[in-house]
């Protein structure tokens, strides 16, 4: 049937910088993402997060459907892991052994955080169980490493030693719980389950929120296991890198949410931002790698605190149902 | 015999009624959205056919066309304070709502017919999705999460009214531009163009167009549906490529 099909005759400026996203069904400005993504890659590669949590919600500001924005950053979490744990592996910064546990563990926590998202859903209060979590892990979270910090650096400046290693004999009495386990690299020797729990935790909070749960991960590991960060950082990506490939590929299966254009912009300014991020962590201090994350993390809980507890300045919202086609 | 009667004086009455005819023409039957698609806009020509024995009216002919697009079940949600924070407390559903409306005029609604009437006719934004012959209205409550509805998603500019958006090219000639947004959903859009005279529709017509993806954007579209873990996989794959490839670019030690 040759039906006459309109066009605009010249693509205008505005239509060559931006592109048509297939799956999130909107067109969106091509330097805007790539400048977006380089930022959280940096950031992504500097403190061993995926930045998912930063990305996310950025997305959903940029008016891309809820669903596809958790998914499709998912790949980008992936991809932009991915070169950063080449990069860890090369300076023998990752714990496969470790990282293995927290996998395993971050499965089961994933699943059970699938249940809970579901049945948080059918009641109709999923978005404020969303916000809620954000408002009070990130402000516990930052809040604590920001006064760890502080304290660190307050010590160094009164010439104390500083504490950050275990000194022999010298640990909480749950690293004893049966099935200890040697982690040379992390320069740790714990029981296993003190950190299957960590990662069954990381597991539900990362499928419930949809991040990857390095911002838990990372301050769990330096704080409570003293391991080095360093190798807290790679262990971590590794840990992430895993779990979000397959998010991946489940989201795509479940609600085929995930937009392959999106995800591809997110990766090319994603893994060269995490590349930076990744040299510069090198040269970052302890003291200032940790104020800088605490910092990170309390502004994104400070934000969703604002949403939560100012007066909203559009009260109503449309939501369309039925997938995102 | 008496019946007869009846018969043809309503047949009389039904003719004076269709006095006039609508022809209606599209610029095109169909969008295709490419990879640099931002929008576009389509134009709806139309003609007002007079019957020949028909007396000239002594109100002026109004148009009203009406765009309707694909329908799905909208929720609007209203955020209330509890205790310190703010959280969405009632929620009013609208099934089968279009997520596209457009509302153009020859001219004002207002100077073309009373508020009451334009509600009977379904004319004006708010009016469209009326369901015909309803017997009671829509309670207060149910109208106020309406009218957000309508206004955020004119903000969105997925809903609009123009008010002067329908142009008289001669007296019997008249044209209409529909500007659709990049945002628009895909699929079936139903056009309803209806002729007024002193506030009384004398005919109406319909036509359609489809907004469909084309190319690469339609191939990965049904791929995500069709084959999921195929594009699953190949998603993974290439960004975890992406990784890869540029760990071994920017390696300098």
């Amino acid at each position: 049937m040759a039906q006459p099909v309109a066009r605009r005759p010249f693509p205008s400026f505005e239509a060559i910088v931006q592109i048509y996203l297939p799956i999130a069904e909107l067109p969106i400005s091509v330097l805007m993402v790539l400048g977006l993504s380089g930022a959280v890659g940096f950031i992504s590669g500097l403190f061993g997060v995926g930045g998912g949590f930063l990305l996310t919600p950025l997305l959903i500001f940029l008016d891309i459907p809820p669903a596809v924005a958790v998914a499709t950053v998912a790949a980008q979490v992936a991809g932009s892991s991915m070169s950063s744990v080449m990069t860890y592996i090369r300076r023998r910064a990752l714990d496969f052994k470790l990282g293995s546990i927290l996998v395993a563990g971050g499965i089961i926590g994933t699943v059970l955080g699938v249940l809970f998202f579901n049945s948080m859903r059918r009641l109709g209060q999923l978005e404020l169980v969303i916000t809620l979590s954000y408002v009070t892990l990130f402000s516990i979270i930052g809040g604590l490493m920001l006064y760890g910090a502080v304290k660190a650096m307050l010590q160094v400046r009164a010439g104390k030693p500083q504490r950050l290693r275990r000194t022999a004999g010298q640990h909480p009495a749950w690293m004893g719980l049966p099935w200890r386990m040697r982690f040379h690299r992390s320069q740790l020797y714990c029981s296993v389950l003190p950190i299957m729990g960590l990662a069954v935790v990381i597991g539900f909070i990362g499928a419930v929120l949809g991040v990857g749960g390095g911002f838990v991960l990372v301050p769990a590991l330096l704080y409570f296991f003293r391991i080095p960060p360093a190798v807290v950082v790679g262990t971590s990506l590794f840990q992430i890198l895993m779990t979000m490939t397959g998010a991946t590929i489940l989201h795509a299966v479940t609600n085929q949410s995930v937009d392959m254009i999106l995800a591809i912009l997110l990766l090319v300014g994603g893994v060269i931002g995490a590349q930076f991020g990744g040299r510069a962590a090198r040269n970052l201090k302890v003291e200032s790698f940790r104020l800088l994350l605490a910092l990170l993390i309390l502004s994104v809980g400070l934000r969703f605190g604002i949403e939560l507890f100012l007066p909203p300045s559009e009260p109503y919202s449309v939501v369309i149902t039925e997938g995102a086609r | 015999m008496m019946r007869w009667l009846i018969l043809l004086v309503s047949l009389l009455c039904a003719g004076s009624v269709r006095a006039e005819t609508l022809i209606a023409a599209m610029s095109a039957h169909q969008i295709q959205i490419n990879s640099n698609y931002t929008g576009s806009q389509l134009t709806v020509f139309g003609m007002i056919e007079r019957d020949g024995r028909s007396v000239a009216r002594g109100t002026p002919y109004d148009i009203v066309v009406t765009v309707r697009g694909p329908r799905r079940m909208l929720l609007v949600r209203e955020k209330e304070k509890v205790g310190p924070i703010w959280i969405n407390r009632t929620q009013r559903r609208f099934p089968d709502s279009p997520l596209f409306l457009s509302v153009s005029s020859s001219r004002p609604l207002s100077e073309m017919m009373e508020p009451d009437v334009a509600r009977r006719e379904r004319v004006g934004l708010a009016n469209a999705e009326r369901v015909r012959g309803a017997v009671f209205e829509l309670d207060a409550e149910s109208a106020r999460f309406r009218d957000n509805m309508v206004r955020i998603l004119q903000s969105k500019e997925l809903y609009g009214y123009e008010r002067r958006g329908v142009t008289f090219l001669s007296q019997n000639l008249f044209s209409a531009p529909i500007d659709v947004p990049a945002t628009a959903p895909t699929g079936p859009y139903e056009i309803e163009i209806v002729l007024f005279s002193g506030a009384v529709p004398l005919a109406r017509q319909t036509t359609n167009f489809e907004v469909v993806k084309t190319g690469l954007e339609q191939s990965l579209a049904n791929g995500a549906h069709e084959q999921p873990w195929l594009y699953g996989l190949i998603t993974v794959a290439f960004a975890l490529m992406l990784g890869w490839l540029a760990a071994v670019v920017f390696r300098r030690d």
